[in-house]
């Protein structure tokens, strides 16, 4: 089969791998049908995560057609899923909490060592990001094996286009989850750090948990724009103060909750030689620690402080007193994918959510390094590539 | 200046000093979400050892509960061990220990306890295996002494994704590559 691949850093290529076997009992393989770039596929891109090895196949957003199935799948050929980026059993103790990214049991035995020693607990696994968490062959390829296809996928009704569900394999649900971490309640103001796709989702499910006000602050103004559709007011970072608007925009007690999506959006999971890597990411690092920091001076005594952008390893300066007396919650995390699919599938088909809005580009699996380039390079019109590997219609 | 030692509740495996006489100790606990007589059951069938102990090849269960253990050691090589059965105790714990005709002197058991608010069982495994010497003790020491701690905690997480889940995780994508690491 074609596969996107990752050889170093800013050299992806197209190569010839061979096609995935059923290994596993409750394994499924996919013909891919649609899969997309995510901002966090650019961190690998730029070599800054550490674990990956040249020849890795990336991508863990994606979807497809079931084509073969192992004896425990519940899945049947000729079905069209979404599958999840989280590779989660559906069985421990953690998936039973529905806390289906700290799943123990995706995540090969000796892959888990390296987080185990970084975090005190190893990592969950996922699709295409490198061997710290799993080493699992992505999905930017014409076919891929799905471990765990009787929990993870899920059925996409007849009719419903790839364009309108794919993205409830990542950041859709991510989107969704930062909001809910930012416990929104009646009249609240929710501030949105990073209008990039996790943002403008989380802006997206803010409204619609009934945030009086929402402000997505970012300096691309497309992508502002795409906030503005959807409810939120806006701040240009470059042309404003950010904290001192954020005060006058909420009569002088600053956002009830705050988003930081500026992140790696995503799964950037740093796990090795951390300082080096920290260091190594300080010219956009410097301004992502930043956001981090304004949104704790930023949010109001008492609020919530939601961070679905992902910090792998350590960060320095951080306002631990502003924690501490102004009260502030705080929660992260990767995506509990599965818990919010049949949810949010419900949603878009009723009309609530648009997810098509993001997609500036459409290309043929073949044409993916060039989309990895113009994604990285162009940030203002490139807002989210989809890959087709049967072409573009 | 000397303190009296405390005794605090950590088991011997987490203190500092966690040799006992000459047998060093390596051991770990794992969280697994099944009842205690299925993992009881499943561990206590030493033929299926090797689904989840990646350097036992085999295990041949003789007569008077007396097991042998066929390891792969490096170089294509092979040890045996003889164990015998100790301390079983019917849905708690299973021992063993080497015996006289055993290449490698040590001893381990397994405990199967509830855990707390129907979390499944914590299961437990503690080795203690005494540092051999000679031709043989070497090699058994690269096989042993290089990261005792981290072969036993690969092993009980592989027996807990085996119960769990079903299987053992693997990143490989066909059946003739590694997908471990």
């Amino acid at each position: 089969m074609r596969a996107l691949t990752w050889h170093g850093t800013n050299d992806v290529r197209v190569d010839t791998h061979p096609d995935p076997e059923i290994i596993n009992p409750r394994d499924a393989i996919l013909k891919v049908t649609s899969t997309a770039i995510c901002g966090s596929d650019l961190h690998l891109y730029d070599g800054v995560i550490p674990g990956m090895k040249s020849g890795d196949i990336l991508g863990h957003e994606f979807m497809g057609e079931v084509v073969e199935v192992g004896p425990k799948s519940t899945l049947q050929k000729g079905q069209r899923v979404v599958v999840p980026f989280t590779i989660s059993c559906g069985k421990c103790f953690f998936c039973e909490q529905q806390q289906y990214s700290a799943c123990d049991n995706g995540n090969p035995v000796v892959n888990q060592d390296a987080s185990e020693m970084l975090y005190g607990q190893p990592m969950g696994a996922a699709f295409g990001y490198s061997h710290l968490t799993g080493g699992y062959a992505g999905g930017q390829a014409e076919y891929v094996r799905v471990p765990f296809s009787d929990v993870g996928p899920i059925v996409i009704p007849d009719g419903m286009a790839d364009d309108d569900v794919l993205f409830l394999s990542d950041i859709l649900p991510t989107g969704w989850m930062a909001a809910e971490n930012a416990q929104i309640q009646p009249g609240d103001t929710v501030a949105v750090w990073g209008a990039g796709p996790v943002g403008l989702f989380a802006v997206q499910s803010a409204v619609l948990m009934g945030a009086a006000q929402v402000i997505a602050i970012d300096h691309f103004p497309r992508r502002l724009e795409l906030a503005q559709k959807f409810g939120a007011k806006i701040i240009n970072f470059e042309e404003t103060h950010v904290r001192e608007a954020l005060m006058e925009m909420t009569g002088g007690i600053g956002p009830d909750a705050v988003i930081d999506a500026v992140g790696m959006e995503a799964h950037g999971w740093v796990a090795d030689n951390v300082l080096d890597v920290i260091k190594q990411k300080m010219a956009p690092g410097a301004d992502r620690g930043h956001a981090l920091r304004q949104a704790l001076l930023a949010v109001r005594k008492g609020g919530r402080v939601s961070v679905p952008g992902v910090y792998g390893g350590m960060l320095d300066k951080w306002p631990l007193g502003a924690m501490m007396e102004k009260g502030i919650q705080i929660k992260g995390g990767q995506t509990h994918v599965q818990k919010y699919t049949a949810d949010l599938l419900r949603r878009i088909q009723d009309g609530e959510i648009d997810t098509t809005f993001l997609i500036s580009h459409r290309l043929s699996l073949e044409e993916a390094p060039e989309g990895y380039k113009n994604f990285h390079d162009k940030q203002n019109e490139w807002t989210k590539v989809v890959l087709k590997p049967g072409g573009v219609a | 200046m000397a303190h009296d030692q405390t005794h605090d509740d950590a088991p011997k495996r987490a203190q500092r000093d966690d040799k006992d006489g000459d047998y060093a100790i390596v051991g770990r606990s794992v969280l697994i979400n099944r009842p205690r007589s299925e993992l009881f059951a499943y561990w206590r069938d030493f033929t299926k050892l090797p689904t989840f102990m990646h350097a036992v090849e085999s295990v041949a269960i003789g007569d008077g509960e007396r097991s042998t253990w066929t390891i792969k050691a490096p170089a294509g090589q092979h040890v045996t061990l003889e164990t015998e059965l100790v301390d079983v105790i019917e849905n708690e714990a299973i021992g063993w220990r080497s015996t006289e005709h055993s290449q490698i002197k040590t001893t381990g058991h397994v405990t199967f306890t509830d855990a707390p608010a129907g979390r499944g069982t914590i299961v437990t495994a503690e080795i203690a295996y005494e540092p051999p010497g000679g031709d043989v003790g070497r090699l058994i020491a690269k096989l042993f002494q290089a990261e005792p701690n981290i072969q036993a905690r690969h092993e009980l997480k592989r027996f807990k994704q085996l119960m769990e889940a079903g299987e053992v995780a693997t990143g490989a994508y066909t059946n003739s590559t590694d997908g471990e690491v």
